[in-house]
């Protein structure tokens, strides 16, 4: 019953997991959100993905070929919501809306076979003697694939946003896409690819909890962890790095009032909660008055839809 | 042991009820059912929906069931089964208790059609039925599994929300941990949710990571029993066999089993003799049964438990049978009193020993 | 090559047809998709469109349930529809509308049981006053800062999602509830109740708000010197400033109006069809209510039209469910299509469709 009956290395290393789907989710949001476009549809294309992976990890008893079609079915999906908003100019809010309300359907009627079913289990990866190491160890060496391929891809989408020129037009369409127009960048192709990367990772990290860390198929199985996603790419202000930090807080507040509760700490859950939410909103502010730091506020043109004129 | 209790029995409802099936005795008896999650959640309404299917067959042509599932509770509950009745349901199941006012409104406005609200508390209407089983009966016996396994001590326990059925588990589970191993520690973990693979899943390596070598769960996805097998810990399924889910670490499963009541029910509607009731059953009545034990229940372990469930079943034995004293250190039960159902239904306190606090 | 070409204003005929086309393209999608589950088409068409309304054996009571359903969404769409007019983000009037049946809920449980007449209107004070109170945090800090409305707002649903769950297990917990979540039933307190104002029409006082709530809107947008602001907010910001209007207090208003018009939502639903307040009281009222306004192009008496359509399919749907054994999910998809059809065919009533060969400098695709 006190604080040193809680093991920090292992307590960061469970976050670590616990914030994988998220992150994946998220990170993949971020990009759709710096093109400028909000899909609020993260939700509807998580359960697909998860349901998909799931779906052919059984099939082929193979866990990573559902990976693989995890990141299909969710770019798939997501191009509903592309066709709507980019070619049909239907509003954004809406649709993303639309496309988890389909999302959770759609899921549920094509998992329904798949109920009480075990998949093939994701292994660790191997890193020898490493794993031994103390401290280290169970923090960078004993995760599964994904847990390193969300970091990997935070570390992709910040190198590609800010050193290529694909980054910086992206960043152009979503900050103006009038001027980006006017300079001749393909506004509405830039943000169709975007939303599917976002389908894709949302996708993926629906995967990681039907195959990994549940591991099973139930209808509505992802909980409002597409809602959660969208919120973590707030509070990271549209930085990669900011949003594994900010996965890791969120899986971490998580992760350590379960702990606490474990230890025999008396803390008010209820309002604890909360605070993930309320910390972003702090954030959120902060950022967004900081006048010499208007760069980390939302996208100018975030949630706006572009047609070319003539 | 009186294995049922008629709370609340009228003549007139036999009376209406009687009329009301009469009047229908060549078209098939209809029996609607409201769930409150979907039939593939592989625990509770997955049981519901496994019952319902086990009476469908029972009966065959006899009898006509449907559902509805996710039924969310307030409004959308009460104009389904409003729908139900008018579509000419004969009988209509509901599952959450949440659904009591929706419930109790309905059977005043369709006084011939049975209703069997699972779980709940509220009977405004003569012909609303409640039933509900004695789980606590089932947490008691693998209380005593999980006190005779543990070799830490420890026993880690995942729950959902603060309400008396929770309550109560926790409670049986502790009592008869500690009878069989007095050095027993429990902790709580509340994750403020049914459902909700994640958390649950980051609930049991937190209970494992803080010592606990056995994880019990009142929640229902397989998520904490993933886990329990990673991490070797010990663990039992949640309202339905889970085996396949933990293979070498599901001890058993406490299995509702709803069947039984429904087909007696749907019998009794059949014959014009059903009546409201207010009843309660348990291992005795075959509502609550067991997964079959894993092999790592040592044999006299395995005697032990089935002793228990004998004694129970056969109404020898209470699990909340005295002296016990709330957690507080007040006295509750004196030696050899036997808690009465009111105080089972609302229990709102732990009883000596369990550490924490109950939120809310 | 298809390229679209805004129209100078929307098309009229277009205008009434999409929703009609989109209806029908539903209707054929949602046949292959209850063929394909086993079950015959026009019969589950028929329990989901015309069943509810017209038959013999249901109409009489989902008619006016239609009332019910659709009741809290029109009158949390055409509060938001004002907002997003004026291109006003509020994306969390579930939030809102939580908040609102627990103000409300908590002025009836401070009076219960006295019974007096003027429980019920600060009840409608107090639930109008939470909303709006809950939607003036997004609004302060946009224009105190500059935050994103949108973001605020929704994640001000969850804060709220969280205290509501507080709410059920812990301070508003019935007494005499044997410790079931949950509040007492304000339904059942007379000086609190929001009662059913015509037997078996479905009209409470929530309908009522809401069709207030609508005429009120129309004349607003079409007459008022606010509604020409909102328009010329939404339209050309820059040309609005120059008009003199002030940006910040057109937030507040809309902000204030929509979070407003949810609490109230919220109060006469906990007060009315819900009776009480509960872990899942909300629903998704909030967020369905935004599909609602953008299908009824955020015009009021559009609103009306398609908050009616969505609750019909919710209510045919549940009869489709039990009547044919219909997964639940069937009926999710079958929803999920029809919005966006709904949404796709939009695409015609504002732009013209040209067949045309792009020269490949200018083009844009």
């Amino acid at each position: 019953m006190d604080f040193g009956s809680i093991n920090p290395v292992i307590l960061i290393a469970s976050l670590m997991v616990a914030a994988t789907p998220i992150l994946l989710a998220a990170i993949g949001e971020l990009v759709v959100e710096k093109a400028g476009v909000l899909n609020l549809g993260v939700e509807g294309m998580m359960i697909t993905g998860a349901v998909a992976g799931f779906a052919v990890a059984v099939t082929t008893q193979n866990p990573y070929l559902g990976m693989l079609a995890a990141i299909v079915a969710g770019a798939l999906v997501s191009m509903l919501f592309a066709v709507l908003t980019q070619i049909l100019m239907a509003n954004q809010v809406a649709s993303g809306l639309a496309l988890t309300l389909f999302g959770l359907g759609f899921s549920a009627l094509l998992g329904q076979s798949y109920v009480g079913i075990v998949p093939p289990r994701t292994p660790k990866l191997d890193f020898g003697p490493l794993t031994d190491l103390p401290v280290v160890g169970p923090i960078l060496f004993n995760h599964d694939i994904l847990v390193y391929v969300s970091i990997a891809l935070v570390a992709a989408v910040w190198y590609w946003l800010n050193y290529s020129r694909g980054g910086r037009v992206l960043r152009a369409v979503g900050e103006n896409h009038d001027s980006a127009h006017a300079l001749g960048y393909k506004v509405t192709r830039v943000r169709i690819l975007s939303i599917a990367f976002g389908g894709a990772c949302a996708g993926l990290g629906g995967a990681y909890l039907s195959l990994v860390r549940v591991p099973q198929w139930t209808e509505g199985m992802t909980a409002g962890a597409g809602w959660i996603a969208l919120a973590l790419v707030v509070f990271a202000s549209w930085r990669p790095w900011r949003a594994l930090a900010g996965a890791y807080l969120f899986g971490g507040i998580m992760v350590l009032q379960l702990n606490l509760q474990a230890a025999g700490f008396r803390i008010p859950v209820e309002y604890l909660a909360m605070s993930p939410y309320i910390i972003t909103i702090l954030v959120l502010v902060i950022m967004s008055s900081n006048r010499a730091r208007r760069s980390m506020a939302a996208p100018g043109s975030l949630g706006r839809s572009f047609h070319a004129a003539g | 042991m009186k294995r049922r209790e008629l709370l609340a029995t009228s003549a007139a409802a036999l009376g209406l009820a009687a009329v009301g099936t009469g009047a229908r005795a060549q078209s098939p008896l209809k029996v609607g059912f409201v769930y409150i999650g979907p039939p593939g959640d592989f625990g509770y309404t997955y049981g519901h929906d496994q019952a319902r299917l086990a009476a469908q067959e029972h009966f065959g042509s006899a009898v006509e069931t449907s559902y509805v599932e996710n039924v969310p509770e307030g409004p959308d509950a009460e104009r389904i089964m409003t729908q139900m009745a008018l579509s000419g349901a004969d009988m209509i199941v509901a599952t959450s208790f949440g659904y009591g006012p929706s419930l109790n409104a309905v059977a005043q406005r369709f006084p011939n059609i049975a209703f069997e609200h699972a779980t709940g508390y509220l009977q405004e209407a003569p012909n609303v039925s409640l039933f509900s089983a004695r789980f606590y009966e089932g947490r008691a016996v693998i209380g005593t599994i999980a006190g005779r396994m543990t070799t830490s001590n420890k026993i880690g326990y995942i729950a959902s929300f603060p309400i008396p059925e929770v309550i109560r588990g926790i409670n049986a589970a502790y009592i008869h941990a500690k009878k069989v191993n007095p050095d027993v520690e429990l902790s709580v973990v509340w994750v403020f949710s049914w459902f909700d693979p994640a958390q649950e899943a980051a609930a049991a390596q937190a209970l494992i990571e803080q010592g606990c070598d056995i994880i019990m769960q009142h929640t229902d996805s397989t998520a904490p029993l993933s886990v329990a097998q990673e991490r070797g810990a010990l663990t039992f399924g949640q309202a339905s066999d889970m085996t396949q889910f933990a293979p070498d670490v599901h001890l058993t499963a406490i299995i509702d089993n709803w069947a039984p009541y429904y087909i007696e029910r749907i019998q009794a509607k059949l014959d014009g003799t059903w009546a409201a009731e207010n009843v309660w059953l348990g291992i005795g009545a075959g509502e609550v049964a067991f997964a079959p034990f894993n092999d790592r229940i040592p044999a006299e372990v395995q005697e032990e438990a089935n002793a228990l469930i004998e004694a129970i079943g056969s109404g020898a034995y209470h699990p909340f049978t005295g002296p016990l004293n709330k957690q507080d250190g007040s006295a509750w039960l004196a030696e050899g009193e036997i808690a009465d159902d009111g105080t089972l239904l609302g229990m709102s306190f732990y009883v000596e020993g369990i550490t924490g606090e109950i939120p809310g | 090559m298809l390229r679209l070409e805004k129209r100078p204003s929307p098309s009229k005929l277009w205008n009434y047809a999409t929703p009609v086309v989109a209806v029908l393209l539903t209707m054929i999608a949602g046949g292959i998709l209850f063929m394909a589950l086993g079950k015959n088409p026009f019969e589950a068409i028929k329990l989901i469109f015309w069943d509810p309304l017209f038959s013999e054996q249901f109409a009489s009571y989902s008619r006016p349930q239609l009332l019910i359903k659709a009741g809290p969404l029109i009158l949390i769409a055409v509060g938001l529809s004002v907002g997003f007019r004026a291109g006003i983000w509020n994306i969390g009037a579930e939030g809102q509308y939580i908040i609102g049946a627990l103000c409300a809920a908590a002025v009836a449980l401070a009076f219960y049981p006295a019974e007096s007449w003027l429980v019920f209107p600060l009840m409608i004070i107090a639930g109008a006053a939470g909303g709006w109170a809950w939607a003036m945090v997004p609004a302060i800090l946009k224009t105190r800062f500059n935050t994103n409305e949108i973001l605020v707002s929704l994640l001000m649903v969850y804060i709220a999602e969280k205290l509501l769950a507080a709410a059920a297990t812990g301070f508003m917990r019935n007494p005499q509830g044997s410790g079931f979540p949950g509040s007492r039933n304000i339904h059942n307190y007379a000086s609190a109740s929001n009662q059913e104002l015509i037997a078996n029409t479905g009209m409470h006082w929530g309908v009522v708000a809401a069709l207030i709530a609508v005429i009120f809107t129309y004349v607003l947008l079409q007459r008022h010197i606010l509604g020409f602001h909102v328009q010329l907010a939404g339209q050309a910001p820059r040309a609005a400033r120059f008009a003199g209007v002030a940006p910040a207090r057109l937030v507040l208003m809309c902000l204030g109006l929509s979070g407003a018009f949810a609490g109230m939502a919220g109060m006469f639903e906990v007060a009315g069809p819900a009776r009480l307040i509960t872990i899942d009281f909300n629903a998704g009222y909030g967020f369905t209510a935004i599909i609602v306004a953008f299908l009824g192009r955020l015009h009021p008496v559009g609103i009306v039209l398609a908050g009616l359509l969505l609750a019909l399919t919710y209510i045919g749907g549940e009869l489709a469910q039990f009547m044919l054994n219909l997964p639940a999910a069937a009926i999710q998809v079958f929803q999920g299509m029809l919005l966006f059809f709904l949404l796709a065919l939009d695409v015609l009533s504002n732009y013209r469709v040209r067949l045309s060969f792009p020269s490949r400098s200018s083009e844009v695709v």
